[in-house]
């Protein structure tokens, strides 16, 4: 049995010609609402214990509309949301707080409203003030808190049992940066001791760190369901599709799968990368001088034409991107057939490990204008060490060493 | 529904802590703190004592007291508020308290249950100041007054009927919150509250049996100030009703409950 089981979820908002009608309809009149918007359609997805989720989605795709029937604050319209556990959100942190009571007080109100007795909550209050770490300011009225006092108690409380599902939304900022590392780090413990997380987030950096599994909605169905490497590329390329340009997915030899988008007046060939000797390489040892040829061809004359290019790590996490915009190097006036050839030299200051590299020919600074083609993992480099002494890490920093006894 | 009962009991530490929390947010910055929670009701009873009946020194048919007017006033007053403090507080209580149920998830019913208590419990203190000012005018408290408890439940349970239909209803419908006032308006001067019923000309006084107020009314006056039982078979009449009204709330709320949120 699944720790939690959307099964064919539906959300439609109903109007009536007449408020009377929907009256009627609580009363087993036959009446037809005169308008029924779909927010959300034929969900299905079953989640285990122990997982970590990222949602994602752009603006409007049904993010928060699911996990509010998650949750249960919302009813859904057709299908079924099944959880076998407690669920708790962080959404809305200090729901409920009352400004001239004490934190205290307010604890256990708050907590009142989750469903705990006063026995239970009276266990643990101490623990909840020694999180929160606002010292006496705990026994005084909320209305003198500063909002972080707010957030650190209300974020105490919401956490102060551990839920079998934890929502969190990234956006979500606790404070101070000390309080957010320590409210991160009792999220991930209880992770290690089997909470289920969801994660709302737009942030590709902290979906692809915390979760293991992403699902992206979009116009309020499951467009995707499967790694966050992928899922991610694929939420690029979609943001990054504008007029009617498309996205493709294909899947490479290694099994992977290559995100390929875009509107296509201008297109990505060879990528390949060199050595000093101009030699084409796989392997580069860290500190290594490497070029990054990348051809490209224009299909339709076009009035510009940047290259960007992004390093990422094996786990999709970008190590490095930059691109011709901002090197100074934007070409102008492109007539179909032209192939512009760029070579990007730089030394391979990276950590052992297996490194992809994106492309995308676009305008201006960014792929969110024109989009004219965006690759993943055109090229997939290691990096060895041969060199250089023993480190651990993404980047190559070599020391110098001072040392005094 | 047995399941809205437990889990209304689950949340049992909720409902009690928001009650207190009402009522010690409203006095936590003043003074004389909880104090203030006798002095008002005190206030209003003493003033309407004093004025009405040394102002307006009108006096009832078949009582001695200088006070007998001052006396029903505040009988018929305490039973009135309560009516329409539950009415006019579960009007707008989910729009009130809509963020709330848009963003957490806790049993509605919990909500009305609150209103209810926090009511009774101001009826309970306009009660005792009540008592205080009528032992002041020299009515003393008497076996009769047992009586306010069976009445309570029934004006209470006509109230919170009252107020779940029309409180559901304004959620969709936001003109029932702009009617209602004036109805409650238009149906405390029907109901004979601050005068005595033998003003109304005979051939009007049968449409007061239309009336389920009347009866409970009437009854507070029998009790506290006429000090005898009041007629059982009007009560129970009321009391049928607020069963039917109480009943059918239940109902719209519970087949409400989950499109409130959709419109809030």
């Amino acid at each position: 049995m699944s720790l939690l089981s959307v099964n064919n979820l539906g959300k439609a908002y109903r109007t009536y010609t007449s408020e009377l009608q929907r009256v009627a309809r609580w009363f087993g009149l036959p009446v037809k609402p005169s308008e029924e918007h779909w927010v959300l359609q034929h969900l299905s997805f079953n989640i285990e214990a122990g997982e970590a989720i990222g949602i994602v989605g752009q603006n409007g795709a049904g993010k928060s509309t699911l996990l509010k029937m998650i949750t249960g604050t919302l009813q859904p319209t057709e299908g079924h949301v099944q959880v076998n556990g407690r669920i708790a959100a962080i959404l809305e942190l200090g729901m409920g707080f009352t400004p001239d009571l004490t934190g205290r007080q307010n604890v256990y109100h708050a907590a009142g409203l989750m469903g705990f007795n006063s026995e239970q909550i009276d266990e643990i209050i101490d623990d909840i003030a020694a999180f929160a770490e606002i010292g006496s300011y705990f026994d005084d009225a909320v209305r003198t808190y500063s909002s972080g006092m707010q957030m650190r108690v209300a974020f105490a409380v919401a956490t102060a049992f551990r839920p079998d599902i934890l929502i969190v939304d990234e956006a979500l900022s606790v404070g101070d940066s000390y309080f957010q590392h320590k409210s991160f780090e009792r999220i991930r413990e209880f992770q290690r001791q089997g909470t289920t997380l969801l994660i709302v987030s737009h942030d590709r950096g902290s979906i692809q760190a915390l979760c293991d599994r992403a699902i992206l909605l979009e116009k309020g169905t499951v467009i995707k369901d499967g790694n966050p490497e992928e899922v991610m590329d694929f939420y690029n390329a979609l943001i990054a599709e504008k007029e009617n340009s498309k996205v493709e997915v294909r899947e490479l030899e290694d099994g992977s799968l290559q995100t390929r988008s875009g509107s296509g007046e201008a297109s990505i060939g060879a990528v390949t990368l060199h050595n000093a000797a101009g030699e084409r390489i796989e392997f580069a040892s860290v500190g290594e001088p490497v070029s990054l040829r990348v051809q490209t061809q224009i299909n339709i004359p076009i009035p510009e034409l940047v290259v960007g290019y992004m390093i990422k790590d094996r786990l999709g996490q970008p190590v490095f991107g930059t691109n011709t915009h901002h090197l100074g190097c934007t070409l102008h006036d492109l007539q179909a057939g032209e192939t512009p050839g760029y070579s990007f030299n730089f030394i391979a200051n990276l950590g052992v490990g297996s490194y992809s590299v994106a492309v995308a020919l676009h305008t201006t600074d960014s792929h969110l204008a024109r989009n004219y083609e965006w690759v993943d993992l055109t090229l997939v480099f290691n990096v060895v060490n041969i060199s250089q002494g023993e480190f651990v890490g993404l980047a190559w920093i070599p020391p110098t060493v001072e040392c005094h006894r | 529904m047995l399941e809205l009962f437990r889990s209304l009991w689950g949340y049992r530490g909720f409902v009690f802590s928001s009650i207190r929390n009402e009522f010690s947010a409203r006095f936590s910055r003043s003074r004389l703190g909880g104090l203030w929670m006798i002095i008002n009701p005190l206030a209003q009873v003493a003033i309407y004592a004093l004025v009405l009946s040394n102002v307006l020194a009108a006096k009832l048919p078949g009582i001695e007291n200088k006070y007998a007017y001052a006396l029903y006033l505040m009988a018929g007053i305490l039973a009135w508020s309560l009516f329409a403090e539950i009415i006019g507080r579960c009007l707008t209580l989910f729009i009130d308290q809509g963020n709330l149920m848009k963003k957490m998830r806790f049993p509605r019913i919990t909500l009305p249950v609150i209103v209810v208590g926090s009511c009774l419990l101001n009826y309970l203190l306009l009660f005792v100041a009540l008592l205080v000012v009528f032992a002041l005018l020299g009515q003393w408290p008497q076996w009769q007054m047992l009586w306010l408890i069976p009445l309570t439940v029934v004006v209470t349970a006509l109230a919170v009927g009252l107020g779940l239909i029309i409180g559901v209803l304004n959620v969709f419908i936001r003109d029932v919150g702009q009617v209602i006032p004036i109805l409650l308006q238009i149906w405390f001067w029907f109901t004979p509250v601050v005068y005595p019923l033998n003003i109304i000309p005979d051939e009007y006084k049968g449409y007061m049996a239309m009336n389920p107020m009347f009866p409970i009314v009437s009854a507070y006056h029998d009790v506290l100030v006429y000090a005898r039982a009041p007629d059982m078979q009007s009560i129970a009449l009321t009391a049928a009703i607020a069963l039917v009204l109480l009943g059918l709330g239940l109902f719209m709320f519970r087949r409400a409950a989950p499109e409130m949120v959709d419109v809030l």
